[in-house]
């Protein structure tokens, strides 16, 4: 037979951290089932906004995140990708692309991942031109004409990092404006290889063995770019698919209560994959937390 | 056996396959493609894509941070 632990964590990101420190210190038996650590975190640029850390990047609180977790012996299975979770009686099985796991109670804090945009060639020329992650690859874009599509806070901030390293930069919006902070559009606008183009739709994606341009059409008239990276910024979706029998809002996060419960008995939700309103670090490791202790008041008070 | 991560400074992927290398007390070879054009030309022609961590293992290639097959071939 195999084992039932207390609680199963999804996700390591701040929700998912902070509830395994939480249930680390309350002493249960519990396993992190996880991609990766730091989730979101990690990808953050300055962070001036968590409490305690006037200023802070995104991969240092996540390393220290991570340091936090190690200081206790948790279980960890990583990268492991959760494909679905179910419940059976008192128990709930989660099964992932490599084993299957029986636990008491779940909490699923898997976080939100990169919206993808829908053009045509942009599967194709996935990490052969085209990236979700400027941080990571755009070093790689040097010397390189490059495109970012996206005029949001994530978008700008690929330009900003993009603008002192490639000769040219087209920003492309398909709203009529820039919706960023105003601050950081005013400091794109200082740059003088920068292009911004509003309005604008990308109709595909094109290339050879890598990208060689991007086709945008703006107000009717289709223009080829000459770039060899495309920068795809345009929002996050939950990772919540998985989650077949939990209840989800339009947006495809999981309803949660003021307690982190879901509609399943025994299954909490915490952080960007809820629905809590806003979405922030601060946020995400309070609601872990109160996921692990409404976890315990679960273990200590239901009979299995 | 070479060992070879082919990484970027920012990339947190980057990160988590030298800490793993390190923790299984693997030596390996640690090229930074934001600086070294030849490395960056070196990761495409090996890898056939642009993004990063790449790990070369006894010419192989793995791309991201792919804990199975990091062992599978750390293995053979």
């Amino acid at each position: 037979m195999s084992k039932i632990y207390d609680l199963i964590i999804l996700g390591a990101g701040p929700a998912g951290i902070t509830g395994a420190v939480y249930a680390a210190r309350k002493k249960l038996d519990f396993l992190v089932i996880t991609l990766d650590i730091g989730g979101q975190t990690v990808w953050s640029g300055d962070i001036e906004n968590y409490t305690g850390y006037q200023f802070v990047t995104g991969p240092e609180l996540a390393s220290k995140f991570r340091e936090h977790m190690e200081a206790f012996k948790i279980e960890v299975r990583m990268p492991e990708r959760v494909t679905d979770i179910k419940k059976e009686g008192d128990i709930i099985r989660t099964i992932t692309n490599n084993a299957e796991y029986l636990s008491k109670t779940a909490i699923v804090a898997t976080g939100k991942r990169p919206r993808p945009l829908g053009a045509e060639g942009e599967q194709e020329f996935k990490n052969k031109g085209v990236t979700y992650c400027a941080t990571c690859d755009g070093p790689l874009f040097k010397d390189k004409p490059v495109a970012i599509i996206g005029g949001g806070n994530s978008g700008l901030d690929a330009a900003l990092q993009m603008v002192k390293i490639s000769p040219k930069v087209y920003l492309i919006e398909s709203g009529a404006q820039l919706s960023a902070d105003s601050l950081m559009i005013d400091n794109i606008k200082k740059a003088s290889n920068v292009e911004i183009c509003t309005n604008s739709k990308v109709n595909k994606i094109y290339g050879d063995t890598f990208v060689k341009g991007i086709e945008i059409e703006k107000q009717g008239k289709v223009h080829n770019l000459n770039v060899e990276g495309i920068f795809i910024e345009i929002g996050l979706i939950p990772n919540s698919k998985f989650a077949f029998i939990l209840e989800r809002d339009e947006k495809d996060e999981i309803v949660v209560d003021c307690y982190n419960k879901t509609n399943i008995e025994g299954i909490f939700a915490a952080g960007d994959v809820t629905n809590v309103p806003e979405k922030q670090i601060v946020i995400a490791c309070g609601e872990g937390s109160k996921a692990t202790l409404s976890a315990f008041r679960y273990l200590s008070t239901h009979k299995f | 056996m070479e060992v070879k991560v082919y990484s970027t400074p920012s990339c947190p992927y980057c990160k988590m396959v030298k800490d793993y290398l390190s923790s299984k007390g693997i030596d390996y070879q640690s090229l930074d493609v934001s600086q070294d054009k030849t490395a960056l030309q070196d990761m495409v022609k090996v890898s056939g894509q642009m993004g990063v961590p790449v790990t070369v293992i006894n010419g192989e290639a793995v791309v991201g941070f792919d804990k199975s097959r990091i062992d599978y071939l750390l293995s053979t």
